[in-house]
């Protein structure tokens, strides 16, 4: 195709994620953008491809002690231990706020059992608004140890298996980057029954004050997020896209158009905006903006064309 | 509350490593109450990558460049050069690009007109409360207690000055004003004026000593925290202390930038420890 012949006027942005229509391909990452009213003053949730809420337990979970966070270089580190307001809590009080809006409200949520994954799943199912849910398996299982869910593929097949049992609602899997191969824990998910699979949460790390000689959070060890952590996951999203046929959420460092246009030509159907919300509470209309006029120059007229696309 | 780019207008060295940056910032006198703050986008590429929260110093108008435009609006800010954003902020110049998002978080209750005010600021401390004087003078007696480590640490006491507050310094060297610690001139004041209310902002130990001392008299007190924080709108949860009747159980934070950063002393848990942790050395 020669592109410079034509003349693309308004590129086509929606994208189907797990069964889901998305007006365009880019959301939140959870936890980085509240329950969506936050930011509501910033940036018109409306032009969002969908909203991704702060991670739900079962019960209301207070979080770490502080420090919870510490930037680092390009990115910064974060304990703050999933603190949220418990699922029905949320149900309750914030769906209503982001029911006002057109957009379709993915909720994130995690347990410390595979019963408890279970049993919030169950909560949320039948919940009017509720577009999908996103199983984030990046926590440690209290019944074994305290085994990250994500990083054993059994535990994670187990767990996912149940809350797919529970819920008919879209399944999107998150998953961590903190494993050997990716693409056995990603199999284990899709066989499980995901829907689709969204990556990568955060890296673990670590910070030293040297003059205190203590960590820089309370927590010791925290999840690295922000520009730093990009190449790794367009890597990470590229293995998994290859090992499976659901499709794949790319998250990881995203602050520009530039850098979301990397995860979806290695095959991400959609991305998700993390960190750079802090940094700009607007990134994500300028990122839209930017695949837009992308799309123009390159000549796509429809952004799935470009989905996939990388030449190897 | 929004986010706009802008520009400086000016940024100047006011005692060694504190500086006074001017801001054209639209809309402010109106919308901005004593003891918010902005998150300050350093610049526009790498590093650093996060905002850094600073209180608004004040908010006043300029001169129009030409008759026919309206008069320019301003925020300060005051800062103290501590680490990399800081750093660069202090090579900035008239004209170059920054982002200011606010005016944020809860202000200042300055309470009622006619009972003494004693604001206590340390160091750099001192910039959320000018705001807070300009607003209370025209109807309360305000006092400032003004401590730091040495002189250099003591700024824009002679502006509070300027607005009718009553000033005293005091520093930890004994440099500049009477030798000790401001705690100290504290308790004289509420021994003289102990129907006082009391509004202060400085380092941790300063708060706390400051919190011990109106707690025994029953003095109420109002601070400004200073906390890390990554977003300044209450998504990140990065920003929380302890609030009053926080325990292990039945835990309870507050966002320092919704909730915050102003609480009545009430409002927070004092158990040593339980507030942020900035003062023991974390980071962003
Ligand atoms: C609501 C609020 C209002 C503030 N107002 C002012 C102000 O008016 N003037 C001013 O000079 N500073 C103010 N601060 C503190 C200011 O945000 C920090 O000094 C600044 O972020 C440091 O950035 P840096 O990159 O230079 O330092 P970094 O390299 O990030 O850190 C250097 C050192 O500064 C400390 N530090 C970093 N961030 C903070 C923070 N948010 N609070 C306290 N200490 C910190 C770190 O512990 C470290 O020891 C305020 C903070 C808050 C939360
Ligand atoms: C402060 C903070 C809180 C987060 N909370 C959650 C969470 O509750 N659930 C979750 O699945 N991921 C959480 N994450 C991970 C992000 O959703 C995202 O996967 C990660 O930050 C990488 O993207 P980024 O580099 O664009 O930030 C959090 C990240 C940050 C920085
Ligand atoms: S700074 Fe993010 S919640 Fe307060």
């Amino acid at each position: 195709m020669n592109k410079s012949e034509k003349n693309i006027l308004q590129p086509k942005m929606a994208v189907e994620v797990a069964g889901l229509r998305l007006k365009n391909p880019v959301m939140p990452a959870s936890g980085t953008f509240g329950y969506g009213e936050e930011y509501a003053p910033y940036i018109d949730l409306n032009q969002l491809g969908a909203v991704v809420t702060k991670g739900m337990s079962l019960n209301p979970k207070a979080g770490n002690n502080t420090p919870r966070i510490c930037e680092t270089v390009s990115g910064m580190l974060n304990a703050i231990g999933l603190q949220n307001v418990g699922v029905d809590a949320f149900i309750k009080n914030k769906m209503a706020y982001l029911q006002q809006y057109e957009t379709p409200v993915i909720v994130n949520f995690f347990g410390s059992t595979q019963d408890e994954y279970g049993e919030v799943a169950a909560r949320l199912d039948d919940v009017p608004g509720v577009a999908a849910l996103e199983m984030n398996i990046s926590c440690p299982n209290v019944k074994h140890g305290g085994i990250i869910f994500g990083t054993d593929p059994e535990a994670a097949f187990a767990a996912v298996s149940l809350v797919r049992k529970r819920t008919n609602k879209p399944l999107i899997v998150k998953l961590t980057p903190n494993v050997t191969d990716i693409q056995v824990t990603a199999r284990a998910a899709e066989d499980a029954g995901a829907d689709a699979l969204s990556l990568i949460n955060t890296l673990t790390g670590m910070a030293v004050d040297v003059k205190t000689r203590k960590p820089r959070l309370a927590n010791t060890i925290g999840g690295l997020s922000g520009p730093a952590i990009r190449p790794i996951a367009v890597r990470l999203v590229h293995q998994v896209v290859q090992a499976v046929q659901v499709p794949v959420i790319g998250i990881g460092g995203i602050s520009r158009a530039m850098d979301a246009l990397e995860f979806l030509i290695v095959g991400a159907k959609a991305v998700q905006v993390g960190t750079a919300n802090f940094v700009d509470p607007n990134a994500m209309a300028t990122i839209l903006a930017g695949l837009e006029e992308f799309c123009r120059d390159e000549g796509i007229a429809d952004i799935n064309d470009l989905i996939g696309s990388l030449e190897l | 509350m929004k986010n706009f780019k802008t520009i400086i207008l000016s940024n100047q060295e006011i005692s060694p490593g504190y500086y006074r940056m001017k801001i054209l910032a639209p809309g402010y006198n109106e919308l901005a109450r004593p003891g918010q703050f902005v998150m300050f986008r350093v610049q526009r590429s790498l590093p650093p990558l996060l905002r850094r929260p600073f209180g608004i110093f004040r908010a006043g108008f300029l001169p129009a460049d030409c008759e026919s435009m309206p008069p320019k609006e301003f925020i300060e800010i005051i800062y103290k050069v501590v680490g990399s954003g800081t750093e660069i902020m202090q090579g900035l110049h008239h004209g170059d690009p920054v982002e200011l998002l606010g005016p944020l978080g809860s202000g200042f209750d300055p309470g009622t007109p006619e009972e003494e005010k004693i604001l206590v600021g340390g160091g750099i401390g001192l910039a959320p409360l000018y705001m807070l004087a300009e607003k209370m003078v025209e109807k309360s007696k305000v006092r400032l207690l003004m401590g730091g480590r040495s002189r250099d640490d003591i700024i824009t006491v002679t502006e509070f000055e300027r607005l009718g507050v009553e000033t005293y310094v005091s520093t930890e060297d004994g440099s500049l004003g009477e030798e000790g610690l401001v705690t100290r001139v504290l308790e004289r004041k509420l021994d003289k004026y102990p129907k006082a209310s009391v509004f202060a902002c400085g380092p941790m130990p300063m708060i706390e000593a400051v919190q011990k001392i109106c707690l025994e008299r029953g003095t109420s007190l109002q601070v400004s925290l200073e906390a890390l924080m990554a977003c300044g709108v209450g998504a990140c949860l990065g920003c929380v202390v302890k609030g009053e009747g926080h325990t292990e159980v039945d835990p309870r934070y507050l966002c320092t930038c919704t909730s915050g950063p102003v609480f009545k002393a009430e409002e927070l848990n004092w158990n040593k420890a339980a507030i942020n942790g900035v003062e023991s050395g974390g980071c962003k």
